[in-house]
């Protein structure tokens, strides 16, 4: 049902069913109607960012060819890839939505459709959805404060105005905590009051468990009270430095997620909407346990899902989405509150084409005046790519490949680690690696490159312990990053194994990893105090510097690791 | 409120909330000669020798005990909350074990006649284990068990 009128509604898109290799024009029939089927719905719309990470302008961003599921959520969405994942929602290859779904034919398909998201388009696209939606509310996911050279270098405030100025009125965090929680709470006194609620029900002080930030809000939507709970990434304080957020608890907590929603009901609230950074694996499995929330609106996880997964529990269903990455979606979700209780629900992910969307006048001028300042140092060409780069998948990407090269070179390393973040955007073959675009890989509050002694035994245990972040059947010890990714050493990896029993076959140089042996590995974004006391150099001095020696960057040979284990797999390609 | 809490316990030092506590009547006088406590009990290695000196023989497993504000993944080894919530007739006392501590028995609560069985503490863990509440409820016990796990950090999305 809810398939069907997704095809209907990108109906020019599908009918077009390019094949593969055929010159898609840059702005071919699909182009001019593409955003025509939004017509409105119901009575209540919202209208869903999540996890751009600090991207005002238009990027490129590949969707992963390896995104696995562990356990039952294996072949499920989120985890389906390339022409796994067309099949599924129904869309048609060779088309725009093949494109800002999947990675096929990424090169090709992007040099025709050209770059998407960006602040100015994506707010020509909110406003002209609002216009026909009254009191239609924007809900910011988090994750909007970090990932460029700008955001880090004002500390999240280039994003801060910007959301203001999009129009946010409802968000919730993750990254944005690696500010530090001063700096969380300096925003939400001095920028957001009376424009912005930030909401998150896990939040609390670690040592009398009192509550930090407000559990939700309740707005008026054309009349309508409609509650957004807030949900922080549960697991901030473990995937960073717990010094960056000290005197803060985070977690799921589930079972008070239940009394939050069960005293919304009470209060009258007819439609419930959770505003999660959990991800879309740990959104599933709370869609199970907790009842009474109509919707999840999910981020974390960076999985673009066309359309919501219903989940059944005691109170019913409870759709649940993911809105992708980076800046790439917009996720539309228009209720018919009936009865005090929703009756009808259209969701749609509708990928922001940067050159369908003529730029908002005012964000345009807000960003230019944003990166003016930093305008000389972003440009700088540190070397020209001859490949595609790319960071997005579960094992690794070309660009990981350039960074875990550059510290092996720059430290003489023989084993390099880089963390999975599913962060960072995509460079064609021949394009410029400016200095902009080395940030957009790196860019953290803790970027201290370290160079450690470590036996083979220590070396499995890392890799053990992040495989099961990855890989745990069970989706609440899940943390939503990637596999770290590993330069110089060759392994194989069963990822349907227990931890302790993933990684095999350890291999520098073809000689088997001695337990008992020192190797000398480079990593950065380490979580320990003393690293940051140490004085490290950060990995984006590093990396350019290899970048400027290096000038033109030959295509990578991406170390993946062997897969075993899984035969063929729907989150594989 | 907050804040005055916070006050009370770094200004007013641990013997002076003691005394204040104890003389309110929070906390029993004789608190030292409580009963249950047991040196062989907390002295245990194992999970079978801990389950030996408790004298809990092979607990059976039931679902009505519950962990409550227990984390999947914890924030901080050295400080690991854990709640249990006993719905079993009759609970005369709930344990806390952990397999991988070097010390199994993590803590041990009796509880007289006419009190609610729940637990609230916090506990340490050195790595990632099973943690088991442990129940005796009208002279037999049972267990209900959960994994926690203690990680190394970093990598997160």
């Amino acid at each position: 049902m809810k398939r069907r009128e997704f095809l209907q509604g990108v109906a020019a898109a599908a009918i077009a069913g390019l094949p593969v290799d055929a010159p898609l024009a840059a702005d071919s029939a699909d182009g001019a109607h593409f955003y025509d089927a939004l017509k409105p719905f119901g009575n209540v719309g919202l209208l869903h960012i999540t996890d751009c990470h600090a991207q005002l302008l238009p990027i490129r961003f590949r969707e992963p060819n390896v995104n696995l599921g562990a356990g039952a959520s294996r072949g499920r969405p989120p985890h389906l890839v390339g022409e796994a994942m067309l099949r599924h929602f129904g869309i048609a290859p060779g088309t725009r939505d093949a494109h800002a779904f999947t990675y096929l034919d990424f090169e090709h398909a992007s040099r025709a459709y050209g770059a998407m998201g960006g602040f100015a388009h994506l707010s020509t696209l909110v406003k002209r959805l609002r216009a026909d939606r009254p009191g239609a509310l924007l809900l910011d996911g988090g994750d909007t404060w970090q990932g460029s050279a700008t955001s880090l270098w004002t500390r999240g405030q280039d994003m801060v105005d910007a959301a203001k100025l999009l129009g946010v009125d409802v968000m919730t965090g993750h990254w944005e905590f690696t500010y530090g929680t001063a700096r969380v709470k300096e925003v939400i006194a001095k920028d957001f009051a009376g424009h912005v609620d930030f909401v998150a029900q896990n939040v609390r002080t670690s040592d009398f468990d009192d509550p930090v930030f407000a559990p939700y809000v309740i707005k008026q939507v054309n009349g309508i009270p409609v509650a957004i709970i807030g949900q922080a990434f549960p697991y901030t304080p473990i995937a960073h430095p717990r010094y960056l957020v000290a005197d803060l608890s985070f977690g799921i907590h589930d079972e008070r997620m239940q009394k939050v929603v069960d005293e919304l009901r009470s209060k009258g609230a007819q439609a419930v909407v959770l505003l999660s950074h959990n991800g879309m694996d740990v959104d599933l499995k709370l869609a199970t346990r907790v009842s009474g929330i109509d919707v999840i609106l999910g981020g974390h996880t960076h999985d673009g899902v066309p359309q919501p997964t219903s989940v059944a529990n005691r109170g019913g269903k409870t759709l649940v989405t993911n809105a992708g990455s980076n800046g790439k979606f917009l996720g539309v979700l228009d209720l018919d509150v009936r009865g005090g209780k929703v009756a009808d629900v259209r969701y749609r992910l509708v990928p922001v084409f940067a050159n369908l969307l003529a730029p908002d006048k005012d964000m345009a001028a807000l960003i230019e005046r944003l990166r003016k300042p930093y305008a000389a140092k972003l440009d700088e060409t540190l070397a020209v790519t001859e490949d595609l780069l790319y960071r997005r998948g579960n094992f690794n990407g070309s660009y990981d490949q350039l960074i875990l090269d550059a510290l092996m070179a720059e430290k003489n390393a023989q084993i390099a680690f880089s963390p999975g973040f599913r962060w960072g955007t995509t460079l064609l073959p021949g394009d410029p690696i400016r200095y902009e675009r080395l940030l957009d890989q790196t860019a953290i509050t803790y970027p201290y490159v370290t160079v450690t002694k470590m036996t083979g035994e220590t070396i499995k245990t890392i890799l053990e312990d992040v495989a099961d972040n990855l890989f745990n059947p069970d989706p609440y010890y899940q943390q939503g990053g990637d596999m770290v990714r590993v330069g110089g050493m060759r392994y194989a990896i069963d990822p349907t194994a227990l931890i302790g029993k993933r990684i095999t076959r350890m291999e520098l140089d073809g000689k088997p990893i001695d337990a008992k042996k020192q190797y000398t590995v480079a990593g950065w974004a380490p979580v320990s105090e003393a690293a940051r006391d140490a004085g490290l150099e950060p990995i984006w001095d590093v990396a350019a510097r290899w970048l400027r020696s290096q000038k033109t960057v030959r295509a990578r040979q991406v170390n993946m690791p062997k897969i075993e284990g899984i035969a063929s797999d729907p989150g594989m390609a | 409120m907050n804040a005055d809490r916070r006050q009370v316990l770094k200004t007013g030092g641990g013997a002076t909330l003691l005394a204040l506590l104890a003389a309110a009547g929070w906390i029993p006088s004789a608190w030292a000669d409580a009963p249950g406590w047991s040196k062989a009990d907390f002295d245990a290695h194992t999970m079978d020798d801990a389950l030996k000196a408790l004298g809990a023989g092979k607990p059976a497993a039931s679902g009505d005990i519950a962990f409550f504000s227990t984390p999947d993944i914890a924030e901080n080894g050295g400080v690991v909350p854990i709640g249990v919530n006993s719905k079993l007739p009759n609970t005369e006392s709930i344990a806390i074990l952990v397999d991988k501590n070097p010390f199994t028995l993590a803590a041990l609560f009796d509880f007289p006649a006419g009190t609610e069985p729940t637990i609230s503490t916090r506990i340490k863990m050195r790595e990632t284990s099973n943690v088991h509440a442990l129940v005796k409820a009208g002279g037999k016990y049972f267990v209900t068990s959960k994994e926690i796990k203690v990680t190394l950090g970093g990598c997160g999305g």
